[in-house]
């Protein structure tokens, strides 16, 4: 596969040395001068310099015969308009965009540039996993299908607690698919007991938390 | 009309103080607090004071842009110093707000000759430079 990579950052050159090592064929392109020079040191013909948002550098780069074009420079706008020529200009297939700030992903979106990957917002998905208080985790959004994973924690006195899974009055569309409980997932049969204190994982029709809360929740 | 200008520079500032004269709604949004200084003394009268607007915003961010007007805008001009800045905000005025009148600088004329075909009214001060250079050397008459 040939792979271009925009953006000799950390991010960029790691990934570079990854793929080559995976035997792929890479070529890095960095704009700013001195970080050219210090990663060429290293990767050597592979990282070429050049501002990636002008049309000769790409082009320079082999565009045309990419694979793959994944712009991780901490700039968003950079990213979102050297994915968005990559895919409409030069009809590359794929590209993937990395976000610095997840606020500006509706404008990737916008942009038709996807999949796009932000650390803050991995983050604080790890973070919102992390601290039980959510109560709710959003495991995996299939945006284009419309579902949604979350993860549930069971809580005493909720609903559901102490029924048997097919008795859980659940909204049409949802789905409770595994249950971890003490350390351990398995995928529950109707005549699985939900105990306080469980996580369950339930796969839904985006839009259902609101309804499905409450079920696993003691009202108090 | 209601002009919404993103990016108070020389240019976007002009371009702002000219449409208020000429009787416009004109709103302006810029990052920098200071860049309003660019848009004071018409006929005396402060920026405000003309009917202007004013917001200090990053163009990125969708709320700053709905607080300068874009909602309300006929057109928009993307004049930041930044080429990127100015191909992404113009193209969420175009298509997430629905601006119908959207004009967007952009001095890297490969990109703004492609983004023209693409159908966002673009402006190359370096297209104009070149040419003007090439007709004052005479070239290609």
């Amino acid at each position: 596969m040939y792979v271009i990579i925009v953006g000799a950052g950390k991010v960029g050159l790691n990934l570079s040395r990854e793929l080559i090592d995976k035997g792929h064929e890479v070529t890095l392109l960095e704009a700013d001068r001195r970080r050219y020079l210090f990663v060429e040191e290293e990767l050597e013909h592979v990282v070429q310099y050049g501002d990636a948002t002008e049309l000769w550098v790409l082009e320079r780069a082999g565009i045309q015969r990419g694979d793959l074009v994944v712009a991780v420079t901490g700039d968003d706008e950079d990213n979102m308009l050297v994915c968005q020529v990559a895919k409409e200009k030069y009809e590359c297939e794929r590209v993937i965009a990395r976000v610095n700030n997840p606020r500006n992903l509706q404008h990737f979106k916008l942009l038709g540039v996807q999949p796009v990957v932000s650390a803050t917002d991995l983050i604080l998905r790890l973070i919102e996993h992390e601290v039980p208080r959510y109560g709710l985790v959003h495991l995996l959004a299939l945006e284009e299908e419309r579902l949604e994973i979350i993860e549930l924690e069971v809580q005493a006195g909720a609903p559901a607690a102490g029924l048997r899974v097919a008795d859980v009055r659940l909204p049409e569309g949802s789905l409770v698919i595994s249950v971890l409980r003490a350390g351990r997932g398995f995928v529950p049969t109707p005549d699985t007991i939900v105990e306080a204190g469980d996580q369950v994982l339930l796969v839904l029709d985006a839009g259902l938390e609101e309804q499905i809360t409450p079920v696993f929740s003691f009202a108090g | 009309m209601f002009v919404l200008i993103v990016g108070a520079g020389r240019v976007g500032s002009a371009v702002a103080k000219r449409a208020l004269a000429e009787g416009h709604e004109v709103s302006v949004l810029d990052e920098d607090p200071l860049s309003h200084e660019r848009l004071e003394e018409i006929d005396g009268q402060t920026w405000e004071d003309a009917g202007g607007l004013f917001t200090v915003g990053t163009a990125l961010e969708v709320d700053a842009l709905i607080e300068a007007g874009v909602q309300r805008a006929d057109v928009f001009i993307a004049s930041t110093d930044g080429d990127n800045t100015n191909l992404t905000v113009a193209q969420v005025a175009q298509r997430r707000f629905g601006v119908g009148n959207v004009v967007c600088r952009v001095m890297d004329p490969a990109r703004a000759a492609w983004y023209a075909e693409q159908g966002l009214r673009t402006i190359s001060p370096t297209r104009h430079a070149i040419e003007m250079f090439e007709q004052a050397l005479g070239l290609g008459s």
